[in-house]
């Protein structure tokens, strides 16, 4: 990589891994979002319920009434597929990211990793505070300073056409 | 874009605010991902494609709920209700006549809990063409609150406005002889049940009777016998009739999609007190408010005791003991689905081993059913002192089925029907061949493992639009559309004589200790 195009002067190991970590957490939004589109029957209001810890009370409030589980799944479902292919194509990257934690700040919030809390929902390892959501937070806040879409991504044509 | 962008490649190396290929291909360099990722997903949907097709040709239930029709036009029906204990309430509500303080209840459960949506499902309920004309129970506070329900008919709080209150009865028979009266809802002890419909079907008045159907035999026979001279509308108390999941159950195994049935197992598991029978004494009752010679009835005489009236379950006295109260439930719901009918013999064993409280009946009981005739066994198992949950069961060469609320059908490993589709790998063991959750648009084996495990703790699909029915209601609903049909409904005197006799013969069985037998061509237990 040549240093004109490399507007944040990082290495090139550095920017392929920062960029290969942007498309791998874009390819789970996506696909959490587009399966929850295709699924006629997805509702998030038994997560919702199942929210335990400090803020479930604003949870299942939620969960109770129709016309907000409603908006919640609308957003859920278009929120993840376009950050997903906002993260992918590097559109819009930082705008993506900062989505992206808002969202997963509220899923954690939702079902924080306490000690005393059992949910319904089956967790795939062993978590205690931190868990999944909480490092993808994180990764994603990496990519948030260190950015990448000016790189290898769209955002760089749109640079380019904007500053022209 | 491309034809601007190659336009300006030539200048790419002098300024860098131009876009240049190396621009263009570092821009769509991860949009290739877009492509695999397409690929991907078509490729996973068509594998799940393929399998839910292949599971279609094995599994494919179609039937609906039965639908009822809306409640029937015309005058309403005249009813009297006997007994507002804990069931007699709950019936009431089912009506639609709840006590007023039941209502600011819930009322006050949704204030503190916005999730807690009872009071509008409740409201919800459709109302029914009938009105209440007389209530009787023996208790004079109950006669009373029961009386107040009947004229709540805009279902409101207490100091809501009521209609006119029906007339209270100090005896059953009073009420049934009023011309005012066109059917009634039987909700008093085990031991009355008979009694009073068998009055009530000599005057050609309609009976919804809680189950059991009877207390002893011999009034069992009679009662039969009244109703069909009479021609009225019977129905038995078992709500299970209106459940959504049992009409598939029953549905997959006219299909044979279990192969041959030969093991069914139900079962009863409660563990706290108000579940074995230790209710509540009220503190208004004493020998003056209780009209205590008519709670004895043709029971043996006992003098007056708090005890025996409020729990009168605990006592072979009044009670039917875990066969009646319980048993009954799991045994008609196979009935439905399965068309059971009468056991062939019957063994039971059982004894009170946790509430030894001074009661008659077992509080851990198991009863045997042989039905040589279908080659197939009923196991019950009941326990009034342990919570774990055990699910209804129904065991088939080729495939199982677990029914709750939902229906879950699995395909059994060393099934003959199924062996080739599961040695191509075309049928998982592992997972459901057939899964159906009440509410749920479609029904097959592909919900995720999130969904099943929020769908089996009830906390989707039967709350999905806020909308959960009451099967109780449903099953009055049947019996008064009936009765303006002029046809019988789905728990009719036939399928009450079949469940009073297989619960008599559990009786039978566990008090004189020894295995009983059902002689169809005498139509008698020996």
């Amino acid at each position: 990589m040549s240093k004109s195009d490399n507007i944040y002067n990082y290495t090139n190991i550095q920017a392929f891994l920062l960029v290969t970590l942007r498309v791998l957490l874009g390819w789970y939004f996506l696909y959490e979002g587009i399966t929850k589109i295709a699924n006629p029957d997805w509702t998030s209001m038994g997560y919702l319920m199942d929210s335990k810890g400090l803020f479930s009370g604003m949870y299942h409030s939620m969960a109770a009434n129709a016309s907000v589980v409603t908006v919640v799944d609308f957003l859920n479902k278009w929120g993840l597929t376009l950050i997903g292919m906002g993260l992918i194509t590097g559109l819009l990257t930082q705008l993506a990211l900062i989505f992206g934690i808002l969202i997963l700040v509220m899923y954690y919030l939702s079902h924080p990793a306490l000690a005393s809390v059992t949910y319904l929902m089956p967790m795939e390892g062993s978590y205690l505070w931190v868990n999944k959501t909480l490092i993808e937070i994180f990764a994603m806040a990496v990519l948030l300073v260190f950015p990448t879409g000016r790189i290898a991504g769209l955002d760089r044509l749109i640079a380019k056409w904007t500053k022209k | 874009m491309k034809k601007n962008s190659s336009k300006k490649d030539k200048s790419s190396n002098t300024s860098a605010q131009t876009i240049g290929r190396r621009d263009i291909i570092k821009g769509l360099a991860a949009v290739p991902v877009l492509g695999a990722f397409s690929y991907a997903w078509l490729k996973k949907n068509k594998i799940d494609e393929t399998l839910r097709q292949q599971m279609r040709e094995v599994v494919s239930l179609t039937s609906q709920p039965v639908e009822l029709a809306p409640a029937a036009s015309g005058d309403p029906i005249r009813v009297g209700v006997v007994g507002f204990g804990i069931r007699g309430k709950q019936l009431m509500r089912a009506a639609g006549f709840p006590e007023p303080s039941w209502i600011d209840e819930q009322i006050k459960a949704h204030a503190e809990n916005k999730a807690n949506t009872n009071y509008q499902n409740y409201m919800e309920q459709e109302q029914l063409n009938m009105i209440v004309t007389g209530v009787c129970d023996i208790f004079t506070v109950y006669s009373k609150e029961a009386a107040v329900a009947a004229s709540n008919i805009n279902r409101e709080g207490a100091d809501g406005k009521m209609g006119s209150e029906p007339k209270q009865y100090k005896t059953y028979i009073e009420m049934l002889d009023a011309p005012d009266i066109d059917a009634i809802i039987i909700a008093a002890p085990d031991h009355w049940h008979a009694p009073m419909a068998i009055e009530a079907a000599r005057r050609g008045k309609h009976v919804y009777c809680e189950k059991p159907v009877s207390w002893s035999v011999p009034e069992l026979y009679q009662l039969v016998k009244v109703v069909k001279e009479k021609g009225i509308v019977f129905q038995l108390g078992h709500q299970g009739r209106q459940t959504e999941s049992y009409t598939k159950a029953r549905e997959a195994i006219e299909k044979n999609i279990l192969g041959k049935i030969n093991l069914i197992e139900v079962c009863t598991n409660r563990n706290d007190p108000n579940g074995a029978w230790v209710y509540d004494i009220h503190p208004e009752a004493n020998e003056t408010t209780i009209d205590w010679k008519q709670f004895i009835g043709q029971a043996p005489w006992h003098d007056f005791s708090l005890e025996r009236f409020f729990r009168w379950r605990c006592w072979w006295d009044y009670s039917t003991g875990l066969n009646g109260d319980l048993l009954t439930h799991e045994y008609d719901a196979l009935n439905q689905i399965v068309g059971l009918g009468i056991p062939g013999s019957v063994a039971s064993s059982g004894g009170i081993y946790f509430f030894k409280d001074g009661r008659t009946v077992p509080d851990v009981l198991q009863v045997v059913m042989e039905f040589p005739k279908k080659d197939l066994s009923f196991l019950y198992s009941a326990t009034l002192a342990s919570s774990r949950s055990r699910g209804k069961v129904i065991m088939g060469h080729d495939a199982s089925m677990e029914i709750s609320d939902r229906l879950v059908i699995k395909a059994d490993g060393d099934s003959t029907q199924y062996k080739t589709k599961i040695e191509e790998g075309l049928i998982d063991v592992n997972n459901p061949l057939y899964s159906f959750t009440p509410g749920k648009k479609g029904a097959d084996g592909f919900a995720t493992a999130t969904e099943q495990y929020f769908a089996s703790r009830g906390l989707l699909y039967t709350y999905r639009n806020g909308k959960r029915v009451d099967t109780t209601h449903l099953h009055i609903k049947e019996w008064l559309n009936c009765i303006k049909a002029g046809v019988h409904p789905s728990c009719n005197i036939d399928r009450a004589f079949e469940e009073g006799i297989s619960a008599h013969m559990s009786t039978k069985a566990l008090l004189e200790n020894r295995r009983v037998f059902w002689d169809e061509d005498k139509m008698e237990i020996v």
